[in-house]
């Protein structure tokens, strides 16, 4: 396909420029999110989330080592891949962004002013946070679900037990309005199925959320072909508003839990783990006409819901139609209990009683589905590689867009919305083979920006991204460009190891822990010159970064330690823990080019034998080290 | 004996005076390549406000004393001052002798022009008292900010003009003087 002689000009940002939206992609295997500029393509930034990030600390430093602990212990890698940006109304509001660790099943929520991880909480009873995070439309609750059915709660059973021990369970995490702030409300035992994705109803399907689900044979081993025999699996139709009075009536139970629901701490800076014991489980079967199943052709991915909330499209991986469901039939047909049989308690609609329309020939493979708010939708099809857009008003295809190649989701910003920004969208790729200059066998991951504001689809630009953006989420640069936070004001730092002033720098040996409560500001560490440390001591270096000036991070890094670096923000405290392993003097130094005489903010640390004669002493206005 | 309209103007120029309290009176600006968004300080009639601790950061390097306003007596003494200032305009105004008119605008004039050379006095203790071990030594430069206008330090571009306060000073100054005249051909009519 040949691209247009003035595609350039459409994605062109000149220097200086801002673009017009931030992009937020799901790293996917490298475990984080990466902060893009559309529709330049420019990598902004990184946010680590699930993944250890060396070049921040983050993840090494004592204040965030926190936000990776699970119930198995420390974690510190997962798999992201959908980012999800908070809404009111329907609509983005430039909060948080959320995004699921799918491995070891965990949901993250970042602030928009910082762009920086604050929370992580894990899903108990989960195996695969797939589903997951979506949010209804005021970001009461986060919805998400397990991949993996398994036994609930887990036991010691026979693999070849599937169909009788294992189930599947969705949950339902609420947000607190002011801060964002998680807490798992409840849960829901579902069928043993594999749930794939999710989303929750809006305007009028408000109060309902939708989960795909596939391997409705429940087959345990091979799914490659066991799952995908029947000829229809599900969406799971589930009015939480139901759920929730079900909840207050009593009828789910208590049920033991363990999962970590980490939090940081704004002024203080600092994550804090709090262990979970139980959680609340409801029974599908228990809670009547809270759950319904739409049976939807044939291994179905994506469930998306147009800006009215009125269609349900599904993807189906091996399906030849996009079928469309509609919200109202959907409603008429539970009223009418036009029903063909049920599962596990669960009533299963007939597909003609709920279906609107199925969009022909749409092309091998449809996954996913966003919209442009003028009465088209954009589905992503995998085996095909393109992009098709069709009227939600006929159900026809009306353009079709290679895409290079096999594309998984696409984005339009806001698409997910009930009004969509519309102007572009973006296809995310799996596979890139020729597109750029190769690099051994591990190839970028690309994504290609579409115009869609005229009457055809029209590329304008390739990009690489960092891992394999599963999803993304796009928002207009306004809504939080001038919120971007500067500097953390030095006077609210509650770090407990924060040294606010040079004149409070100093140095305490209890035992074998060293704390060395160092100030860094432009060009200098104070204490820079430490004696008297020994072998078999742990020092912790507690930096604070005394700077209140933009743009000005320092950085910490001590020779030889088994751990990494710390970048520190101004006005932030940052901790790195180093076990001296040789006797000698050993330097640290600045990593973030900080200012003119950067090369000469760096000191160094006396270390001694075990028991040697060598007093504790630094420099500084309370040294004792002249 | 002033007209009743002056001794009313009078006392509103006095009260305007309290304006003073509320909004800055000097504005220095300092530019740079690295701050696009801009640095500077704003002197009030009792502190300063702005980026001081950045701009001290800075001045490190040249071996400048940090702007401490803490340690600055005259913040301490101009609310008074001000204070003593607008009483001084209202009592004139009361008392409604020409003469006491024309001894206030002198005082305000004066107070102003002694505020100014004191703001040159630190300028120039700031700019040229620095620290023999500084990192960085120009040959022959000082860095006095201007009291008025721009000036080139190194790197940075610094401008000094009135804030709203300065400027509010100024226009009750030159209304003052008019009120004199006024008041003269006044005078004159009446002999």
């Amino acid at each position: 396909m040949t691209v247009d002689a003035d595609a350039a000009q459409s994605v062109y940002v000149a220097p200086g420029d801002h673009d017009e939206l931030y992009a937020f992609m799901s790293g996917g295997f490298s475990g984080n999110v990466s902060v893009y500029g559309l529709p330049s393509g420019r990598l902004l930034q990184q946010i680590p989330v699930f993944s250890q990030y060396p070049e921040k600390g983050y993840g090494y430093s004592e204040q965030t080592k926190a936000l990776l602990e699970t119930s198995w212990g420390f974690i510190p890698w997962d798999d992201s891949h959908h980012p999800q940006l908070s809404v009111t109304g329907g609509e983005q509001d430039g909060r948080w962004l959320f995004i699921n660790g799918m491995n070891t099943p965990r949901v993250a929520r970042i602030d928009l002013a910082t762009m920086e991880t604050d929370e992580i909480l894990e899903l108990p009873h989960t195996a695969g946070s797939h589903a997951s995070p979506f949010l209804t439309e005021n970001s009461e609750y986060l919805v998400s679900a397990t991949r993996f059915s398994v036994p609930t709660v887990q036991r010691d059973v026979s693999i070849r037990a599937y169909k009788e021990q294992f189930a599947g369970v969705l949950s339902f995490v609420r947000l607190d309005p002011e801060h964002g702030r998680m807490s798992l409300a409840f849960q829901v035992m579902m069928p043993g199925f594999d749930y794939d994705l999710a989303r929750a109803g809006k305007g009028r399907s408000h109060g309902w959320a939708f989960f795909t689900s596939y391997n409705s044979e429940q087959a345990s081993t091979m799914k490659e072909i066991g799952a995908s025999q029947a000829d229809k699996d599900f969406i799971a139709a589930i009015n939480w508003k139901r759920a929730e009075a079900c909840v207050a009536e009593g009828k789910a139970k208590t049920i033991p839990a363990r999962y970590a629901h980490n939090v940081m701490d704004h002024s203080s800076g600092v994550a804090t783990t709090h262990m979970q014991a139980s959680s609340v489980m409801l029974n599908a079967g228990d809670c009547p006409n809270m759950v319904y199943f739409l049976p939807t052709p044939k291994s179905p991915h994506g469930t998306d819901i147009d800006p009215t909330g009125e269609l349900i499209v599904a993807g189906g991986k091996l399906a030849t139609v996009i079928p469309v469901h509609s919200f109202s039939k959907m409603i008429a047909a539970i009223e009418a209990r036009d029903f063909d049989g049920e599962i596990g308690g669960v009533p299963v609609l007939k597909y003609e009683a709920t279906i609107a329309g199925e969009v022909q020939n749409p092309g091998l493979g449809p996954l996913h589905t966003e919209f442009d708010g003028t009465g088209h939708a954009y589905t992503s099809v995998f085996i095909s590689s393109e992009i098709v857009k069709w009227s939600t008003e006929t159900f026809t295809v009306v353009d079709r867009v290679p895409t290079y190649y096999s594309v998984g989701h696409l984005m339009v910003p806001g698409g997910d919305t009930k009004t969509p920004y519309g102007k572009y969208v973006i296809a995310l790729n799996k596979i890139t083979k020729d597109r750029y200059l190769p690099t051994g066998p591990e190839l970028t991951q690309s994504a290609q920006l579409y115009d869609i504001s005229g009457p055809r689809m029209r590329l304008l630009l390739d990009f690489p991204t960092v891992g394999e953006p599963h999803y993304a989420q796009a928002l207009p640069a306004k809504l939080i460009k001038d919120r971007q936070v500067r500097v953390f004001a030095i006077a609210e730092n509650n770090d407990p190891y924060a040294t606010k002033r040079v004149q409070d720098t100093r140095v305490q040996r209890r035992g074998t822990r060293v704390d060395v409560y160092m100030t860094a500001i432009r060009s200098n560490f104070m204490p820079d010159n430490i004696e008297g440390i020994q072998l078999g001591d742990s020092v912790f270096f507690h930096v604070t970064n005394l700077e209140q000036d933009w743009d000005v991070p320092h950085g910490f890094a001590m020779m030889g330690n088994r751990n990494a670096e710390l970048l520190i923000m101004p006005g932030r405290t940052r901790t790195l823990v180093w076990v001296p392993q040789r006797v000698g003097v050993y330097p640290f130094y600045c990593t973030d080019f900080c200012s003119a005489l950067h090369q000469e903010m760096q000191g160094y640390v006396r270390v001694s034998e075990r028991g040697a004669n060598v007093p504790l002493a630094w420099n500084g206005p309370n040294g004792t080290l002249r | 004996m002033m007209s009743g309209s002056s001794r009313a103007a009078l006392a509103v120029l006095a009260l305007a005076l309290l304006a003073l309290y509320a909004v800055p009176l000097w504005h220095v600006a300092l530019i740079a390549p690295q701050y696009p968004e801009g640095l500077g300080f704003y002197i009030w009639v009792d502190r300063m406000s702005g980026d001081l601790q950045s701009i001290n950061g800075l001045n490190h390097y040249i071996g400048m004393k940090a702007i401490v306003p803490e340690s600055i007596p005259e913040l301490r003494f101009m609310p008074w001052a001000l204070g003593a200032l607008v009483a001084a305009g209202l009592v004139a105004a009361a008392w409604g002798r020409r003469v006491a008119l024309t001894m206030w605008v002198a005082l305000l004039a004066g107070g102003s022009l002694i505020g100014l050379a004191d703001f040159y006095r630190w300028g120039y203790d700031y700019g040229r008292n620095l620290d023999p071990t500084a990192a960085i030594k120009v040959p022959g430069m000082t860095y006095q900010p201007p009291v008025l206008g721009t000036k080139e330090l190194l790197n940075f571009k610094a401008t000094s003009l009135p804030a709203a306060g300065g400027w509010i000073a100024l226009a009750v100054m030159l209304v003052g003087l008019a009120l004199i005249l006024r008041e003269r051909r006044l005078a004159r009519r009446v002999t």
